[in-house]
């Protein structure tokens, strides 16, 4: 068992204020200030283990819903660490609870206000000039983003030699997608067990 | 369901509770990221916006800080029910899928590093680029009525792919170059259909 991680109130703010203050700076998905979260949480504090950091990143991407779900897992884990892990029991598991409410509060208040308040702004202005060329002008922009973060996901198994049926399992999903109706989650299935019996 | 509903009337959230609802189905299914599920859903399925309103919406969505798929469910939830809508929207999003990550890690916390958990993961990978990339190349149609013309779009298109994802320039510096370009150029062609007579003012 880990040494029982102390956490005064002051840390708790703490925690609070670096998810808060990297909340505005992640344009692209929090996951672009994951190097700061590990520079703060793992090699400052030491309040995550290297472990605990990268697995809270993985399994967020493996399970559904958004990515940033990967900053409620740190949260999650030095709430755990606070208490005595799953071991501690009710005291652990309301640590950890606090940890997921601070962490998650942190990253989405600043940036959700910012876009609520911006949006609502623009919606009222939608007619004005400015308004109708921002949305225009970065419409093709943005679809090459998409394309890119595709290729750059893609290109992140950079071993043409074994990992090129996962290039033909992606080429694939988007023929199938684009062209078809089939529902994705077939999808994810069939390239989760192509992985797990280690085809792909 | 037709292929290409393009024609048909659109709909609208029925209540917060839809909203709340609808984000809730759409998160659940989006494994490896939500983007794909929701283009498909929301334009296709349920028919609330319009591909040239989704990528107008993704543009904004995606260049304000923050996630960028709750960035449009705040906005659209935001737009039919206000701040309480936005709320829906955001707690649909996030509510099931965090009960379900949580889970998860109590569950398999240790599993991650088992061979096959790996080799999934590396599937699962595979098939979302896939999907991201298929969302883009749908949404390409989109463009058809960009006051740019398709032209000029697609060579904006191609100078942001060439910055991001050929030369891995930061991203910054790729949407101020060619946003900076496309944001005059449109201007300017509305400027110049606004002056038309019989032209939008």
């Amino acid at each position: 068992m880990n040494p029982v991680l102390q956490l005064t109130p002051a840390d708790w703010l703490d925690l609070f204020k670096h998810f808060a203050s990297l909340s505005l700076l992640a344009v692209g998905g929090a996951i672009t200030a994951a190097p700061e979260m590990h520079r703060y949480l793992v090699d400052e504090t030491a309040w995550l283990s290297e472990a605990q950091f990268t697995s809270s990143i993985a399994l967020a991407q493996a399970a559904p819903g958004p990515n940033i779900l990967f900053v409620a897992l740190m949260g999650f884990n030095v709430g755990m660490n606070a208490g005595a892990g799953l071991g501690g029991g009710w005291v652990s598991v309301g640590l950890a609870s606090l940890g997921v409410v601070i962490s998650m509060v942190g990253i989405m208040l600043p940036s959700s206000i910012l876009t609520y308040t911006a949006t609502r702004w623009a919606h009222q202005h939608r007619d004005k000039l400015g308004i109708r060329a921002f949305k225009s002008g970065m419409a093709p922009i943005v679809i090459a983003l998409l394309l890119s973060t595709s290729w750059l996901l893609t290109l992140s198994h950079n071993q043409p030699a074994s990992d090129w049926p996962l290039y033909v399992l992606t080429a694939l999903t988007t023929l199938v997608v684009w062209r078809t109706q089939v529902h994705m989650l077939w999808l994810i299935g069939l390239g989760a067990l192509l992985g797990a019996l280690g085809w792909v | 369901m037709p292929l290409m509903p393009e024609n048909q009337p659109l709909h609208q959230p029925r209540s917060k509770t839809d909203l709340f609802v609808s984000f809730t189905i759409l998160a659940l299914q989006g494994f490896g990221g939500v983007l794909a599920v929701v283009q498909r859903e929301l334009v296709e399925k349920k028919r609330w916006m319009t591909r040239e309103q989704f990528v107008e919406d993704w543009a904004v969505a995606q260049i304000m800080p923050g996630p960028n798929v709750i960035n449009l469910a705040l906005m659209i939830g935001g737009r039919y029910f206000g701040m309480a809508g936005a709320l829906a929207g955001i707690a649909g999003m996030l509510a099931a899928p965090m009960v379900v990550v949580l889970l998860l890690a109590v569950a398999f916390g240790g599993v991650s590093d088992a061979a096959w958990a790996q080799g999934a993961l590396r599937g699962m990978g595979a098939v979302s680029a896939g999907l991201i990339a298929a969302v883009g190349l749908k949404l390409i149609s989109a463009l058809r009525n960009n006051p740019m013309g398709m032209p000029m779009c697609i060579g904006l298109a191609s100078a942001s792919f060439s910055g991001v994802g050929l030369l891995r320039w930061p991203l910054v510096y790729v949407l101020l170059g060619t946003g900076l370009v496309a944001c005059s150029w449109a201007y300017w062609q509305l400027a110049k259909q606004a002056a038309l007579p019989g032209g939008r003012a």
